[in-house]
């Protein structure tokens, strides 16, 4: 083991919280490191809905959470702006809807502070016409929707520039303490094995759902209550507006626009373990069924893909250590294992939405620095984020237009669904190199169009292998095996067309079956079937 | 029906969402005339249901009907000659060059169009003007230093083929002889659809090709068949084509008021251009969004005149007397044809000319695409689409060509000299080569 040269506190978990946790240290001075096992955002913060919340969600039953959304909403448009698309979101009446909770829903939001206001039906189904025809009121609310590895990015970013450190790949695997102090974490990089020690003053767990096991590892209990959701990922945008059920929030009853599509969730399923994230058909059907009465044709339009996230939840009511629990929302907790559990130096953030990522950094940051002695004030709000274009806000054709804008054509183009040109993926090649196809495709949106990867797999193996020789079989088979994983619960019509396409250039033409006998990537290339 | 419910009907037709059935599969682009000879045009596929993706944004709802609804963020559509060779061939139903008429006119929308787009436009315009001042006009339009200031002021290729204007247009042709006709006969009821079809001629035929309506006419005649000429305006495809969507909603309500009428009657209606006859049959719908009664009983009843003439041969009810026609007959199928999905009607006409030797070229554009290979930009592109169209009629050795669309014979007969006709002038002429056996049979008698 390696011993590296210590730093003030070392932050668990590179999702939203963990990235907005080390830029906070590091604009009030603290030199920091965030490491996380995989690649950035492949949390909860990877495989969430996408909304940037107004808070009209919650404005019915937790006019707090309200509140704190839509002051983060507004704080987000002005220092992340290219990490949103300025939506606006309806919040329609559907026939089913109870008619005390519609009654109610413009003053509740009004009391919270959010912008609602009541549109003719006819003039949404004129800007929407997708939308069930049914619908009896419509209320106009911010809602936007959130790029998050973007958003991750620009925060890291902001982080370095004040000097502390973020790495991927790395996990932290054990503390030590000296008694009611821990003084170092293990580290272990993911890609060459080797751990190493580092000392540190502090540590903050930004673990989300997987809080619990970072706790573990510090000789501390903590039970999380990970939910699983399960969002549908729709070819296009049959809706140019996040549309909302007006009721209390319950399955299926949300299509939130991001980039070149439109995605329907969500479930919330109490699972064991915040690993699992599989799905069922039967859960695809019952979204698709709750769907169609926002979009009566859904079952005409084409899913791309399903999958699945696991919320951080966390039940705190009769957790003695919650100090701060009366002040915050019920949304997210900060939990200072100082008085909970005699460990003096760490704390967990949990619960809480991406929305509100800044906010629970700000007060996760908070303790930290009173424990620390310091005294500098939480200036995230205030300062825009590194790398915001313009300061606007991104719209749906931005990146075609920029393309076009650079001369178009289709010879750049690595991935045509999404328009990734080669530069652009040499571009993150460059920065994250070594790192595997599906990084890029949560940098660039590699593959995340309707063909999921079968044009641009082998393109980008090419280029993959351009910098590390032989790498480029493993990277197709792992990232195909990637894409196809989610579009087998929901493998139909078209979609089932283009995954035996795909199967057929991969397996038939470039002749990679020979290749995936050998071990156990054979699985990536498993026939989907639409049975199942 | 609601209002609200309209609204949405309108949204699920449009063709935006045939984006849905895209397999990437590229078979499109492999077809695209345009895409194969320029690097400016990157394919269909591109500009179609990949960029469709980027376009489903939000716009004026006033401008949603019919219509992508965000401007197109790309600039590229516009290459697209719109020859339909995309959506004659996806495998999976994907409307590609709808999509992508539809996205130039969403990228033209709110803006006065070029001048020069806006003319080439309006056939009805330039071909009343051209007919009262013929002379002048075909002057005009063969004096290379006018070409040369019309190519730098217009932007219309100094080049690119133009067709002579007639004596008068076909329209008052018809009335004229209409009135000698009452004159000899006195009031004559219109014939029923048992005996007559509707003739839809279009702007060649009115302004420029009286030959092709003649020559129509007289072998129905030949077949027992009447015709009625009704007054009609373009079809509008060329404003379709130059992203004047709103003017072609325009000319397309006033033809299917006046053809609806007839088509709920039961009369079949005929055209000689396989490009009108499209426009009627399918563009009205599929570009235009009109979703109406009328628009559908009007495509019902809508054929294309070989392809009328080939149904009667099979109902064993075509006149087969042609006379020897022994010659070479290059034939070219417009992609106006072929997006019909009939075949190639009137090379099964040809197979019943003694001695007539006609040979499918089988090339896919001849590069014209209705007005697009006559802008100076895009002239480069069209006769490189066709260059192989050409040189085979050329290396044919042949005097005579045959092609359904008239846009293509121009095209093909500017860039070769070669005389190009419509199928029906050929067939005609077939007829009359056996008139004139027999006459020379009666004579020898
Ligand atoms: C289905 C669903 C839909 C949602 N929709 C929305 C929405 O629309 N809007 C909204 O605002 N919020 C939404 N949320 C909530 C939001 O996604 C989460 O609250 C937020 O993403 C949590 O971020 P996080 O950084 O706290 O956790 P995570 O993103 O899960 O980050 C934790 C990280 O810790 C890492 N890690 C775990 N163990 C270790 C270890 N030993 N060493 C190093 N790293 C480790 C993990 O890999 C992970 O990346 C949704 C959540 C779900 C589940």
């Amino acid at each position: 083991m390696s011993e590296t040269r210590p730093f003030d506190v070392i932050v668990v978990g590179g999702g939203a919280t963990g990235a907005g946790v080390l830029r906070d240290l590091a604009r009030r001075g603290l030199r920091s490191l965030l490491v996380e096992r995989g690649d950035y955002g492949t949390g909860t913060t990877g495989r969430y809905h996408g909304l940037l919340h107004s808070g009209g969600r919650y404005a019915m039953r937790d006019s707090q959470a309200a509140r704190e959304c839509i002051v983060e909403n507004r704080i987000l448009r002005r220092i992340a702006p290219a990490s949103i698309e300025a939506t606006g979101g309806y919040f329609v009446a559907t026939p089913d809807d109870p008619e005390d909770y519609v009654d109610g829903f413009p003053a509740a939001c009004a009391a919270a502070g959010i912008e609602c206001e009541e549109i003719p039906v006819l003039q949404a189904l004129a800007r929407e016409p997708a939308l069930n025809p049914k619908i009896r009121r419509v209320f106009r609310v911010p809602d936007g929707s959130v790029e998050p590895w973007n958003l991750i990015e620009a925060n890291l970013a902001d982080a370095r520039l004040h000097g502390s450190e973020a790495w991927s790949y790395h996990r932290v695997v054990g503390f030590e303490r000296a008694g009611d102090r821990i003084t170092a974490a293990t580290i272990r990089d993911e890609s060459s094995g080797t751990t190493s020690r580092i000392s540190t003053r502090f540590v903050v767990s930004a673990a989300g759902a997987w809080a619990g096991g970072i706790a573990a590892l510090a000789g501390v209990q903590l039970s999380m209550r990970p939910g699983k959701g399960v969002m549908l990922i729709y070819n296009q945008r049959m809706t140019d507006t996040v549309i909302n059920r007006c009721h209390l929030s319950s399955d299926g009853d949300i299509m939130v626009p991001v980039h070149t599509v439109a995605i329907l969730g969500t479930t919330d399923v109490r699972v064991a373990d915040p690993d699992s994230n599989e799905i069922t058909r039967e859960e695809v059907a019952a979204l698709i069924g709750e769907g169609e009465k926002l979009f009566p044709d859904l079952r005409r339009m084409r899913l791309l893909r399903a999958y699945a996230g696991v919320r951080p939840l966390y039940d705190p009511p009769d957790d003695v250590g919650v100090s701060e629990n009366r002040k915050m929302s019920r949304a997210h907790s900060v939990i200072d294992h100082g008085e909970r559990d005699g460990v003096d130096n760490f704390v967990s953030i949990v619960g809480g939405k991406l929305t509100t990522y800044r906010l629970m950094a700000e007060d996760t940051v908070n303790v930290v620095a009173a424990r620390l002695g310091v005294t500098e004030r939480c200036t995230t709000a205030g300062a825009v984020l590194p790398n915001q274009v313009q300061g606007k806000t991104y719209w749906l054709g931005h990146r075609l237009a920029e393309h076009e804008a650079q001369g178009g054509g289709d010879a750049a183009l690595i991935c045509e669904c999404e328009f990734v040109t080669r530069p652009m993926l040499e571009a993150y090649l460059d920065e994250h190199w070594p790192c595997s196809i599906d990084d890029v495709r949560r940098g660039t949106r590699l593959g995340m169009g309707p063909c999921q990867g079968g044009f641009c797999t082998f393109r980008a193996a090419g280029l993959v292998s351009e910098r590390g020789a032989g790498a480029e079989t493993d990277a197709i088979v792992d990232y195909l095996r990637e894409r196809f994983m989610g579009t087998r619960p929901i493998a139909s019509g078209r979609q089932l067309q283009e995954l035996w396409m795909v199967h057929g250039m991969y397996l038939g033409s470039l002749g990679l079956e020979s290749l995936v006998d050998r071990g156990p990537a054979s699985a990536a290339v498993e026939v989907p079937n639409a049975r199942r | 029906m609601t209002i609200a419910e309209l609204v949405r009907e309108a949204a699920l037709e449009q063709v935006g969402y045939s984006a849905d059935e895209c397999l990437k599969c590229n078979v499109c682009n492999t077809v695209c005339p345009v895409a194969r000879v320029t690097d400016l045009f990157p394919g269909p596929k591109y500009v179609g249901p990949q960029a469709a993706r980027f376009r489903m944004g939000h716009t004026l709802p006033a401008q949603a009907k019919g219509l992508p609804r965000l401007a197109s963020p790309d600039r590229t559509v516009d290459w697209c000659s719109g020859c339909g060779c995309c959506t004659a061939a996806c495998p999976a139903g994907v409307k590609v060059a709808e999509m992508n008429s539809q996205s130039r006119a969403r990228m033209k929308a709110g803006k006065l169009p070029k001048l020069r787009d806006w003319g080439l436009g309006q056939t009805d315009l330039v071909g009343t003007v051209g007919v009262l001042f013929r002379p002048i006009a075909n002057w005009a339009l063969a004096n290379r230093p006018i070409r040369r200031l019309l190519h730098i002021t217009f932007g219309i290729h100094h080049s690119a083929p133009f067709p002579k204007f007639s004596r008068g247009t076909y329209q008052s042709a018809w009335k004229r002889r209409q009135k000698r006709l009452q004159k000899q006969f006195g009031i004559t009821a219109e014939p029923g659809p048992g005996a007559a079809v509707v003739y839809f001629h279009g702007c060649s035929v009115n302004y420029y090709e009286p030959e092709v309506a003649e020559a129509m006419i007289a072998v129905l005649a030949r077949n027992g068949y009447e015709v009625i000429v009704p007054p009609q305006v373009c079809c509008g495809l060329p404003l379709i084509s130059n992203g004047i969507y709103g003017e072609a909603r325009a000319h397309a309500h006033k033809n299917l008021e006046i053809l609806a009428g007839y088509a709920r009657r039961g009369y079949k209606i005929l055209g000689t251009s396989s490009s009108c006859i499209h426009t009627i049959k399918a563009e009205y719908r599929e570009m235009l969004d009109i979703h109406d009664d009328e628009a559908t009983v009007v495509a019902n009843a809508t054929w294309d005149i070989c392809e009328f003439l080939l149904d009667l041969h099979d109902q064993g009810k075509l006149d087969t007397g042609f006379g020897p026609l022994p010659q070479d007959l290059p034939y070219h199928a417009p992609c106006q044809l072929r997006s019909h999905g009939i075949g190639l009607p009137a090379m099964d006409l040809f197979a019943l000319v003694p001695g007539l030797r006609a040979r499918d070229i089988d090339h896919d554009c001849c590069g014209i695409a209705g007005t697009y290979g006559m802008k100076k930009e895009k002239y480069g592109i069209a006769m490189a689409v066709g260059a192989p169209l050409f040189e085979k009629v050329r290396a044919s050795g042949a005097t005579e060509a045959a092609c359904d669309s008239e846009t293509c014979r121009w095209q093909i007969q500017g860039a070769t000299g070669v005389r190009t006709r419509h199928p029906v002038e050929i067939l005609l002429a077939a007829y009359r080569a056996a008139d004139a056996a027999d006459a020379a049979e009666a004579a020898r008698r």
